[in-house]
């Protein structure tokens, strides 16, 4: 049996250990929003955090994964919070950044990552951090959304 | 006047039973405490309370407001924008609207209720806004009877304002929600008129997007998220050679693995199919398939070479003005160049999949698709059931882009979930998107011109050899030779020119191909404006103002490219190394106007820093949605204008996944700003795709600028711009 921590809650699972963290987390526990795009860490639409740091779960198995407690984006808002509470994501709303929407979470998450580390990022570290592919090119409306979240978070 | 199709005494009880507000009375609105979903994580699958004023739009006691949207939401904002049209004629509360998609079954049982509901050709505004329009009247103005008939006062005394009928002189008011009843059993004698522009208070206005917030939660329900109980999950094992087919596979070799129930032929290939998508796509690629040969001898290396020499040969005409062959045989300046452009992917970031549930009186299907009737009929098709029994949930599409305009994956699931009598989610991987595509043709364009003594073309000669997408998609060979979208952009071009021939060789190879964003636009835009430039840099001319004498009878381009310039710093000196370039496109209904400023290194590398877009699409919707599909259409042109590329050697698609499929990322996209140049009138121009064409030209004029190279064949990873002096 594989033991999986996600958003708060251990879950007990009859996987194989190399099954990669995505295809658990969308079919075994249904948690949708982190998605499939490339299967093979290229671009990002399957980030999640893992111990506060974003991570692409197509690449990671079960295994690799361990005991660490895994956030998606459906446990991204505070303990109690609304839904898209997050100051990330109340700065991806303020900013309207979604078109199709499919990479948004990843990118939301990759950015949670980068503010953890750098909480007021400069246009490259940025650019360093967010290599996640969108494909509509949100990437400017992005790039706003973190500065705005960077100022929410300090209040 | 109005019709009243109930006895008063009727009406008044249903308007009581379906409002529920008035059980607290009029003036004391029971606002709802539960939060108003604007968009619904499942835009499928929301049964909707409340009273239908026609099949668009259904008012709720609580006054909200739900409109239904016809078009597919693939991240071009049509979830909003139309909504916004309707709401602007209701005269409801932008709060109280929420969105949901029409039901492509309602539109079969109600013989096309909703029109036709493909997304694509950037038509969603340009072909339904007169409609919903008119919707949105139509329901004021039954909603205003109904409030007429009730304080027996004449309509026209009334006035409409945030979801409420009011009669100044009394100081009466009534809400929606009560109304939408009795106002529902109205028919109006004559419809009424709709707003003029002047009196618009919600088009116009930068709205943010309904569908932001389900789409920052997770919670929004793409095609790939369907989940039903009992359903199994499919890959594919698809022919590593174009065209092939499997001969012969060995299911057992595979029934062993954990979770594998089944092989299963589908059109195009195998499907796998398992208790977990991962379990079913690691058994497909260890599946033993003996493929027949396919298209094995099928290189694009081959291809440049067969094409040019197709230039060489007999063109279709598609548009003959003047008389060019002698107009350019007596020109005293003539320039001749080539243009090239490949095949290339779609690469919608979510990869195409559907699930569908075939049972015997009825079949479900869960998929992201631009074509949603369509869908339904093959849907039909694939099953042997009536099309009534066919039930299409739209979901949001991760992307769209002309990808899922025709939906190969569809009948894939319908064969699997037949084959097993279990709902199935059947997903492509990355790599079954790229290799199994069906592509953006390749081009050669060659342009001739005969100058006159100040360097203008006066007679313009465009042929091009291009793939046929009419032959690879609908088995249809177009009996003149040429079809719209090989010489789109050339035919129309807005360029005075006396002398105009555009010439046509459709050729056919193995490579299936297919509309891509923007389509003939996005490789014949590329030509002509590159030539434009290069016959200005032969008339030592500015090529704005080169521009503009080929324009003069065009106002509105005059104007676009007044705002284009000042916005963008045209004539400005850079420092070395650094150029502007600037290209035109008008497609549909939309002229676009971009300058690029590149820097190339020494080295050769090349950083776009920035692109200044100017737009003329009538009138907006929304602005904001507006710059940000001017911002996707840039990244999306410039990716293939610096990475884009599908080569095919014996028959195999070289590339494979985001590796070799490069994307444009953060740290290469320029700072993109639009710019309005609205003409008004009576365009209402697309906005989804019209900001493609232009960004390779006005990339490659701006390198151009920047080093003296002219760059005439695409992608720019293939051309070495190092070693400059």
């Amino acid at each position: 049996m594989i033991t999986l921590t996600v958003n708060g809650q251990t879950h007990s699972l009859d996987l194989e250990p190399e099954m990669p963290l995505l295809w658990a987390l969308r079919d075994e526990l249904g948690l949708t929003g982190t998605k499939f795009g490339c299967g093979i860490g290229q671009c990002g639409a399957c980030m999640v955090l893992m111990n506060g740091a974003a991570l692409r779960s197509c690449l990671i198995s079960l295994a690799d994964v361990g005991n660490s407690p895994i956030t998606t984006i459906e446990g991204l808002a505070p303990p109690g919070g609304e839904p898209g509470s997050h100051p990330v994501q109340r700065a991806w709303i303020e900013h309207d950044v979604p078109q199709c929407g499919y990479c948004q979470s990843g990118q939301i998450l990759a950015a949670v990552s980068l503010l953890n580390w750098a909480p007021d990022p400069s246009d490259q570290q940025i650019d360093a951090a967010m290599g996640n592919i969108c494909r509509c090119g949100t990437y400017p409306r992005i790039r706003a959304a973190i500065q705005r979240a960077a100022a929410l978070a300090r209040g | 006047m109005t019709t009243i199709a109930l006895p008063r005494r009727r009406f008044l009880a249903v308007a009581l039973t379906a409002s529920g507000g008035l059980a607290v009375g009029f003036g004391r609105r029971a606002r709802a405490a539960r939060t108003l979903r604007r968009a619904s994580p499942s835009p499928w699958s929301e049964p909707a309370p409340g009273v239908e004023l026609g099949a668009w739009l259904v008012i709720d006691a609580d006054d909200s407001v739900l409109i239904r949207v016809s078009k597919s939401e693939m991240g071009q904002g049509i979830f909003t924008a139309l909504p916004m049209i309707v709401a602007e004629e209701l005269g409801c509360a932008w709060s109280a609207v929420r969105a949901e998609y029409a039901s492509a079954n309602r539109n079969r049982r109600e013989r096309d209720v909703y029109g036709r509901m493909g997304t694509g050709g950037s038509t969603s505004v340009r072909t339904l806004h007169f409609a919903l329009q008119r919707v949105g009247a139509s329901a004021r103005a039954r909603l205003v009877a109904a409030a007429a008939e009730i304080w027996g006062v004449p309509a026209s005394t009334l006035k409409v304002e945030n979801g409420a009928v009011f009669h100044p002189p009394t100081g009466r008011s009534i809400r929606f929600g009560p109304l939408a009843a009795s106002a529902a059993a109205i028919t109006l004698p004559r419809e009424p008129r709709i707003k003029t522009p002047a009196e618009y208070t919600l088009i116009g206005k930068p709205l943010p997007r309904l569908d932001a917030p389900v789409k920052v939660t997770g919670a929004a329900r793409f095609g790939i998220d369907a989940r039903l109980p009992g359903m199994l999950y499919a890959a594919l094992a698809l022919p590593p050679v174009l065209g092939a087919r499997a001969l012969h596979f060995d299911a057992a070799a595979i029934l062993s693995r954990r979770g594998i129930k089944a092989v299963v032929p589908v059109p195009g290939g195998l499907a796998v199919i398992a208790d977990s998508f991962w379990r079913a796509k690691e058994a497909a690629v260890v599946l033993p398939v003996t493929w027949s040969e396919g298209a094995a001898g099928f290189n694009t290396a081959a291809l440049r070479a067969r094409y040019r020499a197709a230039l060489d040969g007999h063109t279709a005409t598609a548009l003959s003005r003047g008389d060019p062959a002698s107009a350019i045989a007596s020109a005293p300046a003539k320039l001749e160049a080539l243009y090239e452009v490949p095949y290339l992917a779609h690469a919608p970031m979510e990869p195409l999949n559907c699930t569908a549930h075939v049972q015997a009186d009825r079949a479900d299907v869960w998929i992201g698709t631009q074509n949603p009737d369509l869908a339904l009929l093959w849907a039909a098709r694939a099953s042997g059931l009536p099309p009534a029994k066919i039930h299409i949930h739209n979901a949001y599409l991760g992307g769209g882009f002309g990808r899922r305009g025709t939906n190969d994956e569809l009948p894939q699931a319908i064969a699997a979930s037949k084959a097993v009598g279990a709902p199935v989610k059947l997903v492509w991987t990355r790599e079954n998107d790229i290799r199994a595509d069906r592509f953006r043709p390749q081009a050669a364009i060659r342009m001739h011109a005969g100058l006159d003594h100040s360097g203008l073309p006066l007679a313009w000669e465009m042929l091009a050899a291009v793939d046929s997408i009419d032959a690879s998609l609908f088995g249809y060979h177009p009996t003149a030779g040429y079809e719209q979208q090989a010489v789109e952009g050339l035919t129309d071009t807005a360029y005075a020119v006396p002398h105009l021939r555009v010439g046509c060789a459709l050729q056919q190879t193995p490579a299936p191909v297919m509309f891509w964003r923007s389509v003939g636009y996005s490789q014949n835009a590329f030509a002509v404006e590159s030539f434009i430039d290069e016959m200005a840099h032969a008339a030592a001319a500015d090529a704005l103002a080169f521009r503009r004498r080929l324009l003069a009878h065009r106002p509105d381009y005059l104007h676009l490219l007044d705002v284009l310039a000042r916005a963008g710093d045209w004539g400005k000196p850079l420092p070395p190394g650094r150029g502007r370039g600037l290209a035109l496109s008008e497609s549909h209904d939309t002229i676009v106007g971009e300058i690029a400023e590149v820097a190339v290194s020494p080295a050769g590398t090349i950083r776009v820093e920035r692109v200044i877009v100017a737009v003329d699409c009538g009138h907006t919707v929304n602005p904001h949605i507006l710059a940000t599909q001017m911002e996707s259409a840039v990244v999306y042109g410039l990716t293939a204008a610096l990475y884009g590329e599908i080569t095919i050697e014996k028959g195999r698609v070289a590339q494979g996944n985001f590796d070799t499929y490069p994307m444009l990322r953060m740290a290469d996209c320029p700072r993109i700003e639009t710019h309005l140049a609205l003409s008004g009138g009576s365009k209402w121009g697309g906005i989804g795709e019209p900001a493609v064409p232009p960004a390779a030209p006005a990339l490659c004029n701006a390198i151009f600028a920047a080093t003296g190279r002219r760059i005439r064949a695409l992608p720019l990873s293939k051309a070495s711009l190092g070693g400059r002096a």
